[in-house]
């Protein structure tokens, strides 16, 4: 935690986005976290991911539950509209605010024990909903804010700092997504934003339900040894099953790689991913080989990121459920009380 | 590359610019610190510890500190450090019982000190206290040097220069003042163990076109008018007056002028108005002052009428570049431009003067400048038992260097008078602490202010222009002088990184709000560079790298724009980072020698 503020002095070459605006102008008020949290580096990936894709602040919704996790929102994108929800409530919330309004870019900030447990349910139907928005667990596998307990997440036979070892077993929220129709899947590790910078550029281009399990290590209470989140812990586990870059017209193509390592995905709004295979046979289009896939490495003590899975061309709950074209909240007194002969066909229509 | 060695003095100074780019090395951030805590005491005696002139300084000084300074890199304009010196002097109160005093014994040596301007009395300053019999000859009647003779009142007050170099003549020189030396051969057969010559660059140079001779009455040179008007014997000159040059004598000529009965004054400059060796900020005041400056016009003829000045007679030029880059002023073919005056004043630049040195006592000279040979670090000329020192050693520049070469020659002539080797040069004192108060407290300020620079205040322009001696700048109130030196970043409070602490979580990275810190794969520097958070484009300024860490990467750090706020050492988990007061003091005669 920071008493000061972040000054507003920046560097002299600092770029402006096409929209004109600097990184710095993504950021929100200091962050009242520890010191060394992973969520801050999450959110420094979120700033930085918005500011690259031209994204103008006042387009994105962002909402959260409770938790160390949730409070993050308030410390990134200090321009945009936010909504910090009740206990696990936040995919609730958000697929209400998207209903009625579809045209924003949603973004679902959670954490593990805001979404694995108090809001499992939630979580569920969100993605089996096909919402579209960017789902990000902050997954530290502990109770931070409540001192260190276990959360859902934490693996089976992993040590908190007081010297217990959890006999549960970890709720896998990847595998869950997967299982559940989200169209787009991913692990990554809050100390590697080469990788958790363009996956979050994916995900907020993607026009379904995204899902990113980003591990965040605590540095308060899961920071030791024992620990399965830990930096090092981490760190020594990681298998990368790819490495991308999302294409947008600022990013610059540099470097060839070897034909067959690497995939063009295109994606529904026509942004292009690039895949550069870190694992050859690993099909991200196959959701049952990366469900299968996922469970080997798991039981070999490895932690698989990258992106998991993805459809090019997803279906979200507004093609789901036949909505017009406007955003809801939009349709004027005309659009939503057509008059005493609209209802007389509709009448007529069920006879 | 290489980790950085941060035990070698010079890294950590070299990040504090203000402080390296000072000829004398003052400890700017640590003044300017105790001046925002209301201590100008404190900050007077770092000052004259240093830099011997504090309040003459903070008037006067060409400020190589300020296009130094850091704050200039990240905004508009740098710390008004000469200013907050003088802020110091103001309000300091009575400090004389913190001065060293008087010595009650001698140390049997005695040295004779050529001029009494600031490089003789920087030597005094330091030698005296350590009980030198130290005798300051100078021709001019009171002691100051070109400080009282050159400097116009209006920008440094008599008051000023007598307090300061009261202070030091207070220490028991022995001033034989409206003493000329004419000869140092038998300067040297008296029983002085060494000498140091400390007289200036006395000569204001001529200007030999057609009309010279015959118009002399009313054509003078600039430094000496000056003079005669610090010392009362000019008290007026002509409405019309055109002040030939464009250095800072130049500027002080022609406000004088305004001051003296001049109201069409002007200033005309060989070169454009950008290449001008006046500081900017004199300038301004100039032209402030209704003072047009006309450049690219070369002096051609002055014109009389038997005898009588009536005007100059200019050629237009312009600059063309060679290709190496030289400039040449060449003639642009427009018609002479023709300006009536009264009088000229010449400030076309000033040079060293040596006739009293006789060639045959073993002081070699240059051929090529008619220099004396002095050494760069020692200031000992090739006669053992002479040194020189400020504009007499290397030229005309300024008082802070006169004031760092005082500080030289005095450890050499201490060395020197106790038999020991004058190479052999003392090591600064260095000094450096953790500002950690508590989990997120430091014991300096590290919020940064984002403050514009602040104006002084001047005196009003129709007050100022009808007294020679009415300071026109009245130096900050001691709230604008907080508020100015909250703009300091306190470079001094160096950002310092322990590599076994660290665990790569990016807190720092992320925090720094001037992309200062990079975790990456090492490299050569010029590569290196380009692969940082924000490209590192100042090669002036150093990269901080430290040993590869446990990722294999090592931590890149530019110093260029870091606003020592500090936020890394508060957000890192560890306590890798640490902020680290710097203090290099750099050694003076007091400290040169063990058997002092």
């Amino acid at each position: 935690m920071t008493f000061i503020p972040k000054p507003k002095l920046h560097h002299p070459d600092l770029q402006k986005n096409a929209l004109g605006y600097t990184r710095r102008d993504y950021e929100g008020p200091v962050s009242t976290l520890c010191a060394g949290c992973g969520h801050d580096s999450i959110s420094a990936a979120i700033v930085r991911a918005c500011f690259e894709l031209d994204i103008a602040p006042h387009r994105v919704a962002k909402l959260s539950g409770i938790g160390c996790s949730s409070k993050t929102p308030t410390y990134f994108l200090g321009a945009s509209h936010g909504f910090n929800s009740v206990h696990g409530r936040m995919p609730s919330v958000l697929t209400g605010a998207n209903l009625a309004n579809k045209d924003l870019i949603y973004l679902g900030v959670s954490g593990d024990g805001d979404s694995a447990s108090i809001g499992i349910g939630q979580f569920a139907h969100a993605m089996r909903r096909g919402v579209n928005m960017v789902y990000i667990v902050e997954n530290n596998g502990v109770y931070g804010l409540t001192k260190g307990q276990f959360s859902a997440t934490s693996d089976k036979g992993a040590k908190s700092k007081r010297g217990l070892i959890n006999s549960d077993e970890a709720i896998d929220l990847v595998g869950m997504a997967l299982q559940l129709g989200a169209t787009f899947v991913a692990r990554s590790f809050s100390g590697d934003k080469a990788q958790l910078v363009p996956l979050i550029e994916a995900a907020l281009k993607h026009g379904g339900a995204a899902f990113i399990d980003c591990i965040s290590p605590c540095v308060a209470f899961n920071n030791h040894e024992g620990s399965t989140k830990s930096f090092d812990y981490v760190r020594e586990h990681n298998e990368a099953v790819n490495a991308m870059d999302v294409i947008t017209p600022r990013s610059e193509i540099t470097v060839d790689y070897a034909p067959g390592t690497v995939e063009m995905v295109t994606q529904h709004d026509g942004s292009m991913l690039r895949l550069r295979k870190l694992h050859a046979g690993y099909d991200v289009h196959d959701r049952v080989a990366a469900l299968t896939y996922m469970q080997e490495r798991a039981a070999a003590g490895e932690i698989v990121t990258g992106l998991l899975y993805v459809d090019p061309n997803p279906r979200d709950m507004h093609e789901h459920l036949k909505t017009v074209d406007v955003p809801l909240n939009v349709l004027d007194e005309a659009a939503l009380i057509p008059g005493s002969a609209a209802l007389d066909r509709l009448n007529a229509g069920l006879r | 590359m290489q980790p950085t060695d941060i035990r070698d003095p010079d890294y950590f100074h070299k990040v504090v610019d203000c402080q390296w780019a000072c000829p004398a090395h003052t400890p700017v951030p640590e003044y300017i610190r105790l001046i925002a805590d209301g201590r100008y005491a404190d900050a007077f005696m770092i000052n004259w510890k240093s830099n011997v002139f504090p309040g003459i300084l903070g008037r006067t000084c060409d400020r190589p500190c300020e296009p130094a300074c850091r704050r200039g890199r990240v905004e508009d304009e740098p710390v008004a450090i000469c200013r907050l010196k003088r802020v110091a002097a103001d309000y300091k109160g009575d400090i004389r019982n913190r001065l060293p005093p008087k010595p009650n014994q001698r140390n049997g040596k005695k040295i004779a000190l050529v001029g009494a301007g600031p490089a003789s009395l920087t030597v005094a300053r330091d030698l005296a206290p350590l009980g030198y019999h130290l005798v300051i000859y100078d021709s001019d009647p009171r002691a100051g040097g070109m400080i009282r003779s050159q400097i116009p009142k209006f920008r440094l007050p008599e008051e000023v220069i007598d307090e300061e170099v009261g202070y030091i003549t207070d220490l028991g020189p022995e001033m034989r003042l409206g003493q000329r030396i004419d000869s140092l051969k038998s300067l040297l057969e008296e029983d002085y163990d060494a000498i140091f010559v400390g007289s200036g660059a006395p000569r204001g140079r001529d200007l030999p076109i057609p009309g010279r001779e015959e118009a002399a009455a009313n054509i003078h040179i600039g430094i000496d008018w000056l003079s005669s008007v610090s010392f009362g014997h000019i008290t007026k000159i002509g409405r019309r007056v055109i002040v030939l040059g464009g250095g800072n004598t130049a500027m002080d000529c022609c406000r004088s002028s305004r001051r003296l009965g001049g109201d069409d004054v002007k200033v005309i400059v060989r070169s454009g108005f950008e290449e001008m060796k006046a500081s900017p900020w004199e300038k301004e005041d100039a032209i402030s002052e209704d003072i047009p400056i006309l450049n690219f016009l070369v002096p051609k003829e002055f014109k009389h009428d038997n005898g009588k000045l009536i005007g100059m007679t200019f050629e237009k030029v312009k600059a063309e570049y060679d290709a190496r880059g030289r400039r040449n002023l060449v003639p642009t073919g427009e018609p002479d431009h023709f300006f009536e005056c009264d009088d000229v004043l010449v400030a076309v630049g000033q040079e060293n003067s040596f006739p009293w040195v006789e060639r045959d006592i073993g002081l070699e000279f240059d051929d090529r400048w008619d220099m004396p040979k002095v050494d760069e670090i020692t200031f000992q000329s090739t006669h053992p038992k002479v040194f020189f020192g400020g504009d007499a050693a290397f030229g005309p520049k300024n008082i802070i260097w006169a004031v760092a070469h005082g500080h030289q020659a005095a450890i050499s002539l201490h060395k020197f008078c106790q038999g020991e080797d004058v190479a052999d040069r003392p090591p600064p004192m260095v000094n450096m602490t953790s500002q950690k108060m508590g989990i997120h407290e430091w014991s300096y300020d590290n919020d940064i202010s984002l403050d514009l620079r602040y104006k002084v205040p001047h005196r009003d322009k129709f007050i100022a222009l009808k007294d020679i001696k009415s300071e026109v700048e009245l130096g900050f109130d001691e709230k604008l002088a907080f508020s100015e030196a909250q703009r300091c970043l306190n470079c001094d409070v160096q950002t310092v990184f322990d590599d076994k602490l660290c665990i790569e979580c990016d807190a720092c990275v992320d925090i720094c709000p001037v992309d200062s810190i990079s975790f990456t794969e090492n490299g050569e520097e010029a590569d290196l560079r380009t692969r940082l958070s924000a490209p590192a484009t100042n090669l002036t300024q150093d990269i901080y790298v430290s040993v590869a860490l446990k990722t294999g990467r090592v931590m890149a750090k530019d110093e260029d724009v870091c606003l020592h706020c500090g936020l890394c050492a508060e957000r890192c988990p560890t306590g890798a980072w640490d902020m680290h007061r710097f203090l290099i003091d750099v050694a003076q005669a007091e400290s040169a020698c063990c058997s002092k």
